[in-house]
């Protein structure tokens, strides 16, 4: 079957067998293997992706069911090639993944949270990872990332006074302060 | 863990999509898809076509009527957790809501979906029972609907026929203003498949005597259970009543027995759970203000 898809802002066409899963056809038609696969029967979450941004499992999903919606992948996060989105980072700086298996879907669990609660609890996080397994770092750093990205995040989008005058900067005040 | 082959259609009406499914014994529906599809990646379930309902207009929306909010079945069981209509009228049904998978699973999962598949453990079905909500169904013959204590017939088992889909749920409303609700359950691990679980509403009159009640368990046996608890209507829900109407109603329930919980630690935990609920949903409904609305 033919099937349009829209996937990080892109159309992309592809001509998809329907029991071939978003999962599948995100890797092999479209070549993007950001997107792991684990279980294949949506108990692990290592498939995670944004549908209409919010996080679903792309092995539950078939790709022909999949068009309408805007898809992000891993690959869609980070601002440009090379770079990293706030969340990709702060997973780097707190040792939030090991493997690296799961950590395309628990950063884009992650994003999804942020991008609705500025101020998450720790257990608002635990609650968002909930659907994403890591069998190495014992969940700790991650729940520590995704907080360090929510402090950067809230701190970066807070306006800032500018009562030092126009060369705070140049004299090495520090505008935006992370934690 | 690759489904086997099959056709995928998308009908554009209920009736369009009742016919296909009345004509074609090996075709199955597929709406939100989390758990058909593991049970096709297994191999489980072999459908030769699959029809996609997901979108259909009919099936979609939350509305309120006299008397009752009307849940169409292909709403997101994410969706549902967090509308203020079922929040405030069927406070039940958002309680169970977080239970039910994991966020992701939730985005896709349909509530009607849940109901479909009829696990006996599943809380949606669970919140049906006790409330007495009535199934909506479309048929090839038009609309019809029973109550869900008749619709659930055991583990993954329902009176739906051929040609039948799962159009809305139909969850009473009380009219009553001092309402509270609570819930229990005991699993392996947090929103894994429950054991036992139980849910109770009560209502509570201006004195602090209930009104109205409703317990049910799920887990225990092979379908939901509405449990009798009437006998507590005109009392205060005092410790020594609730359990004794929870031991009079939940002693002899009949429990089945697996790997995980034999019949006899369910049948234990149930009323436990059972005094649980109704004690947080007594404390729910009596912070409610006397004279203000729900």
């Amino acid at each position: 079957m033919k099937v349009d898809l829209r996937i990080n802002g892109a159309n992309r066409s592809a001509d998809i067998e329907p029991r071939k899963t978003l999962l599948d056809a995100l890797r092999e038609n479209f070549l993007l293997n950001g997107t792991h696969a684990g279980c294949e029967h949506g108990v692990c979450g290592a498939c995670t992706v944004l549908v209409d941004g919010e996080p679903v499992r792309s092995c539950l999903m078939f790709a022909v069911q999949a068009d309408g919606y805007e898809i992000t992948t891993i690959e869609g996060l980070a601002p440009a090639p090379g770079e990293l989105s706030v969340i990709q980072d702060a997973f780097c700086e707190t040792h939030g993944l090991q493997c690296g298996y799961c950590t395309p879907g628990m950063i884009l669990s992650a994003h999804a949270l942020l991008q609705h609660t500025v101020t998450p609890t720790r257990e608002d996080i635990v609650e968002a990872i909930s659907g994403n397994i890591c069998r190495c770092t014992g969940y700790g750093q991650i729940i520590e990332a995704v907080q360090f990205a929510a402090d950067r995040l809230r701190i970066a989008n807070t306006p800032q006074p500018h009562h030092d005058g126009p060369h705070a900067h140049a004299e090495g005040k520090p505008v935006v302060e992370a934690k | 863990m690759k489904p086997a082959p099959f056709d995928y259609v998308r009908p554009d009406s209920l009736g369009e999509a009742c016919r296909l499914l009345a004509g074609d014994e090996d075709a199955r529906l597929i709406a939100g898809g989390q758990t058909l599809v593991p049970m096709l990646a297994m191999r489980l379930a072999r459908p030769a076509k699959l029809i996609d309902i997901l979108r259909l207009p009919e099936l979609a929306g939350i509305r309120e009527e006299a008397g009752a909010v009307i849940v169409g079945a292909t709403t997101r069981q994410a969706q549902a957790e967090r509308d203020p209509v079922i929040r405030a009228s069927v406070p039940m049904l958002a309680r169970v809501l977080p239970w039910v998978g994991h966020p992701p699973t939730r985005n896709r999962g349909t509530v009607g979906g849940s109901i479909a598949n009829a696990d006996p453990s599943a809380e949606i079905p669970l919140v049906a029972v006790t409330l007495g909500a009535d199934i909506m169904l479309a048929t090839t013959d038009g609309p019809t609907s029973m109550p869900a204590d008749d619709f659930f017939i055991g583990p993954m088992l329902t009176t739906i026929g051929q040609g039948e889909c799962v159009s809305a749920i139909r969850f009473p409303v009380w009219p009553h203003r001092r309402i509270g609700v609570g819930f229990f359950e005991i699993s392996a691990r947090r929103s894994d498949f429950a054991f036992v679980a139980a849910a109770a509403q009560v209502a509570l009159d201006d004195e602090g005597r209930c009104i109205e009640v409703a317990l049910g368990v799920g887990g225990v046996g092979d379908r939901p259970l509405r449990l009798d608890v009437s006998s507590l209507v005109g009392m205060e829900l005092d410790a020594t009543s609730v359990a004794e109407a929870v031991s009079a109603a939940a002693g002899e329930l009949d429990a089945t027995s697996d790997l995980h919980a034999s019949a006899a630690y369910r049948r234990r935990v149930a009323s436990v759970l059972c005094i649980r609920a109704l004690e947080q949903a007594r404390v729910d409904a009596s912070v409610k203000s006397r004279e203000g609305a729900r």
